[in-house]
């Protein structure tokens, strides 16, 4: 059989890549566009936190500085995390693990990519114009009467929204009728299931953010006044309708990177999940309890006694799911034959931080708790330890899982290595100061501060500064893998799991003709002969 | 056609699974303006409701007439090309047209009367005989909800004269209409979501 | 033990009476979280370096946990989620009802300062002066945007918002000076927005309610006819457009919706800024919202007039008869 070139080799010139309907090339445009909205979001996050050095002016004003931490907000939740691990390893292997030749609507997946940088360049060209300082999450009345342009920003959210409301359409229909012949929902990886649970989400959850920012931005230009007291609007009702979207929205942040993490802990460990069926079912029990938990964020917005109650139950509930993927995926590293290598190193540092969050979180779902805690520094520490110490642990385990099947290189583990040690201990200085600051009482979005806070803002400060030069290093030998990195086999982790066993990178259509797995892709009960190659036990026998 | 799919029949599947995934995005876009219109109605109470009364019945209910009649006339145009008679197909989504642009023309009937009141939505709103802010707001969200309603009218008009136009260009037929039943569905949405907007702003309780 | 984890979690002194509760609750909840993430990585570091291996190693799987441990181990950690739950509701629902016999003072937030009226009639903007050892409780809105009054030291906050009013209570336990921090975000000057509540020994206020209550009284009369209120509403118990002051303090005031409210300093203040909120039943739908147009001290006046005609001959007979078919559903008497 002639080896069919790779999907990077297959078609050349930069028309082939704008106009690919390949899923993944569009997986890697994806990865192009958010990256490049990480390091934006990342530089925003930076000059924050040079700002809140000192307890009053450092480098900027207060306008400046209560825009800076907007952006930052508006550009990591929408133009990086909603989109990055779905919409790059998704897109790529979603496909390659049913054993399809790519998504349902490939035009479609293509139509996303463009929906996404329209709407990242409208808000960035927003954010040049002018930009805004209501905070990421517009908060009527201040949003709708604020000097800034939040119709724009609001219009380029929206169009974000709609890319993800797509993606969602195409992921959900590409797993329900491209499985493979003989691959049940049983049988299929679990990172399948965390990017089905996802789009889910995002396909019953966005609409509702395009109607709140549609409000809005429509309030703020033309004065529609829904939730302008002096026009008879209720305030607190913009705050229902946001966070109605913007909950579940954590979730789908946060599942895909669930999802990574349950293909590594199989991988590296050599074992099938504790129970499979757990980490399934968990992720569409987060999928749907997730919609039904918003109100805990408007504990101290003026509801009622009888409603905190209910929200801060069912809060409680949702964090059960999370905690039983944690037993499973600890539980399946037992017995099993280890081999430490970066992405395990992840798998470690999220297990910790998410852990952690995950119960800083229970925390704030306490309402008495919540009360002190609530729009203090407490509660920006406990999203950035689920965010960055889960979502963008897990990105980044995803990216040094996937890099040899992607590229067909390796990279320098040593530096792998050195660098989730540095990403993850410069988050723990970042943000670990900032649960203290909240306890201490510090507000969030305040520009000056008492002076008594002053040193936990330079410790924060200064493990952001070991933050981004972790994450520096590591784009640094990435970068230097794709060109010089040592060429790899179709299956260097020795995973059972689907898309090792395609080609290294994979050929444009990922298979010659439709596979028929005979093994499942957590079968490490089958004898490895050492072959890297797993396609070639299933044709032998 | 794509290159996933071994045949039009899995094709197909996926389409319909596909618009449905997408209908369910649709509603849960106008749930959220139902969700809004609650929470005020069930606040405001009584001077709610008399700006609710203001709104004339007779308007709202002809309007959901047309868009009923409209939307049996997309089934007859489905019906008629499974049974091969596109001819009538074509009328039949001839007359869908008719009806939603008359369904359209009777919403600029109904806003320009409202705005010669001073009936306009937010900060514009200036009708002295009902001065409540309960009014205001009624108002602006019978704008708001019925704008986006006339939005998605608009879209599936577009959808029907493209069907119409493939028809004439016989790329639809009793064996390929697929995309015919899809912009049928989406023009029942719009249908429905008229069904429920119809009680909320026009029929008092 | 309380001061070594309070010190060690970087939290303020415990300056109200529901601080320490609140405080312990929070350190059993946060070394849960801490012994939790730390179990969970030693869990795993144990794995690590237990079963590592390379190629040629077997796997050696251990049994699969029995499906009961894993329910006890889910069931058990459910159970206690819950339990935190519980104790943190009905903490929460301690902050939010107010004993019935705390003073009442008046807060109006607005672009970046705080506003605070007291029964005396005096107003201050930066200073909020409490005795000790009595509940205050405050009855707050806004003049522009939503913000967040917060005094980390008495572990209360609540959003203040325009269009409604909003209630907070505390009760200091000793003397001192602690800072009021604005917590939702304003606009430019959001961090500056801040003040300070000032507790003195219950001996140096004193009960001034009385005492100077008839001045307050006398400006509210004032107020009344300034503003239009004397249109709608008389003193003297005669049936006009809106209800008539006499006798309405304390009275209980049957709604539009259905159920009905103690005409209380909260009730009333709410009236001014959101009419239709808790509109009194057999009365039309006309009165005008003051938010925004009435500042901390006559809001406070009116409320005091109101009071000091509780006695007056009242019993308030509708002008008009009740409107009938009302949608909306029952208010609850919680404050919102």
């Amino acid at each position: 059989m002639t080896a069919l070139p790779d999907f990077w080799r297959a078609d050349r010139g930069l028309r082939s890549w704008l106009l690919t309907t390949d899923h993944k090339r569009i997986g890697v445009l994806f990865f192009i566009g958010v990256s490049l909205s990480l390091l934006i979001g990342g530089v925003f996050a930076l000059l924050l936190r040079l700002e809140l050095l000192t307890p009053d002016r450092t480098l900027f004003s207060a306008a400046t500085y209560n825009k800076l931490f907007t952006h930052h907000g508006i550009v990591m939740v929408w133009l990086f995390m909603i989109p990055a691990i779905p919409a790059t390893f998704g897109n790529f292997f979603l496909p390659i693990m049913i054993g399809a030749k790519d998504v349902a609507f490939p035009k479609l997946n293509l139509a996303s990519f463009y929906v996404y940088a329209l709407g990242a360049i409208v808000t960035l060209v927003a954010m040049i114009a002018g930009g805004v300082d209501t905070g990421w999450t517009f908060y009527a009345p201040y949003s709708t009467v604020s000097l800034g342009r939040v119709g724009l920003v609001a219009t380029g959210v929206f169009i974000l929204g709609v890319s993800s409301i797509l993606s969602g359409i195409n992921f959900i229909v590409t797993t329900h009728t491209l499985r493979a012949r003989g691959l049940g929902w049983f049988d299929i990886p679990l990172f399948v299931w965390a990017i089905y649970a996802t789009s889910i989400i995002q396909v019953l959850a966005t609409p509702v953010l395009g109607l709140s920012l549609a409000l809005v931005g429509v309030d703020h230009v033309w004065g529609l006044g829904l939730f302008d007291p002096e026009l008879g609007g209720d305030p607190v009702l913009f705050q229902h309708l946001f966070w109605f979207y913007s909950h579940p929205a954590v979730y789908i942040m946060i599942l895909p990177a669930m999802g990574v993490i349950s293909e590594v802990v199989s991988t590296f460990s050599h074992n099938p999940p504790l129970s499979y069926r757990a980490i399934a079912y968990s992720s569409l029990g987060i999928a749907f309890v997730g919609f039904l938990t918003w109100g805990h964020h408007m504990f101290v917005a003026g509801m009622s006694t009888f409603d905190a109650g209910l929200f801060g139950i069912l809060s409680m509930f949702v964090a059960i799911f999370s905690a039983i993927k944690v037993f499973t995926w600890t539980a399946t590293l037992y017995g099993g034959r280890i081999v430490f290598n970066t992405p395990l190193l992840y798998f470690l540092g999220f297990a910790f931080l998410f852990v952690f969050g995950g119960m800083s979180g229970v925390a704030v779902a306490t309402s008495s708790l919540d009360v002190h805690w609530h729009d203090t520094y407490f509660i920006v520490a406990h999203f950035h330890f689920i965010m960055v110490g889960g979502t963008l642990t897990g990105f980044l385990a995803a990216i040094h899982y996937w890099f040899p099947k992607i590229t067909g290189r390796g990279y320098s583990e040593r530096w792998g290595l050195v660098s989730a040690m540095m990403v993850t201990l410069g988050f723990f200085f970042t943000f670990m100061p900032q649960f203290l600051l909240g306890n201490a009482g510090m507000p969030r979005r305040y520009y000056s501060y008492p002076d008594r806070f002053q040193w936990l803002n330079v410790l924060s400060t200064a493990g952001a500064s070991v933050l981004a030069l972790g994450m520096i290093l590591t784009v640094g030998y990435l970068a230097a893998a794709i060109f010089r990195g040592d060429r790899t086999g179709a299956n260097p982790w020795r995973s059972r799991c689907f898309e090792w066993r395609v080609p290294s990178p994979p050929p444009k259509h990922n298979f010659a003709e439709p596979p028929v797995w005979q093994i499942g892709c957590y079968a490490y009960d089958v004898e490895d002969h050492g072959s890297d190659d797993v396609g070639a036990k299933e044709a032998a026998s | 056609m794509s290159e996933a799919y071994a045949d039009r029949a899995s094709r197909e599947h996926a389409l319909y699974l596909g618009m449905w995934v997408f209908l369910g995005s649709e509603t849960l876009l106008f749930a959220g303006l139902f969700g809004l219109y609650s929470a005020y109605r069930a606040g405001y109470g009584q001077p709610f409701d008399e700006a609710l009364r203001h709104n004339e019945q007779w308007l709202g209910s002809v309007n959901t007439l047309v868009l009923i009649v409209s939307s049996f006339f997309v089934a007859w145009a489905v019906h008629l090309t499974r049974n091969d008679r596109l001819r009538g197909a074509l009328w039949s989504l001839v007359a869908v047209v008719a009806l939603g642009l008359t369904f359209l023309g009777l919403k600029a009937f109904e806003y320009t009367h409202h705005l010669r009141e001073g009936i306009a939505p937010g900060a514009l709103y200036h009708y002295d005989l009902l001065p409540d802010p309960a009014a205001r707001i009624f108002f602006t969200l019978y704008y708001f909800m019925t704008g986006l309603h006339a939005l998605h009218v608009v879209a599936g008009l577009t959808v029907m004269v493209w069907l119409i136009r493939r028809i004439r260009r016989r790329r639809i037929d009793a064996h390929h209409h697929t995309e015919l039943e899809l912009g049928g569905l989406y023009w029942h949405l719009v249908d429905i979501v008229w069904i429920f907007l119809w009680p909320l702003l026009y029929l008092t309780g | 033990m309380n001061e070594l984890f309070r010190t060690l979690l970087g939290l303020p002194e415990q300056a109200s009476t529901v601080a320490t509760q609140i405080d312990y609750l929070h350190y059993v909840v946060i070394t849960t979280a801490l012994l939790g993430a730390t179990g969970v990585a030693a869990a795993i570091i144990f794995c690590l370096y237990r079963f590592r291996g390379d190629a040629a190693t077997e796997n050696h799987r251990g049994p699969s946990a029995p499906f009961w441990l894993e329910l006890m181990a889910v069931g058990g950690l459910l159970g206690m989620f819950l339990a935190f739950w519980l104790v943190g509701f009905r903490q929460y629902m301690t902050l939010q009802t107010p004993p019935a016999d705390a003073i009442d003072i008046y807060v109006i937030g607005k672009q970046w300062m705080w506003s605070f009226a007291y029964p005396d009639g005096t107003v201050s903007n930066v200073e909020l002066r409490v005795p000790a050892g009595r509940p205050v409780r405050l009855l707050m809105t806004s003049r522009d945007v939503i913000h967040s009054f917060y005094v980390p030291a008495f572990r209360v906050k609540q959003d203040v918002v325009p269009g409604r009013m909003t209630s907070l209570w505390f009760e200091a336990r000793r003397p001192g000076t602690y800072d009021i921090l604005c917590a939702e975000y304003c606009g430019l000057s959001h961090s500056r927005m801040r003040g300070r509540v000032v507790v003195v020994p219950p001996s140096q206020l004193g009960d001034r309610e009385g005492e100077q209550s008839g001045d307050l009284a006398a400006t509210g009369q004032r107020v009344a006819a300034e503003r239009g209120c004397l249109r709608c509403h008389t003193v003297d118990g005669t049936p006009h457009i809106g209800p008539t002051f006499a006798g309405l303090w304390g009275s209980r005031v049957p709604l539009i919706s259905g159920g009905s409210v103690v005409a209380d300093g909260a009730y009333l203040t709410e009236s001014m800024m959101d009419p239709l909120a808790k509109l009194h039943a057999g009365f039309p739908p006309v009165m005008p919202s003051y938010f925004g147009r009435l500042s901390a001290v006559e809001t406070a006046a009116l409320v005091e007039l109101i009071r000091s005609l509780r006695d007056r001959g009242g019993g308030d007979e509708p002008l008009a008869p009740a409107p009938t078919g009302s949608l909306a559903t029952p208010t609850t008497e919680v404050p919102r």
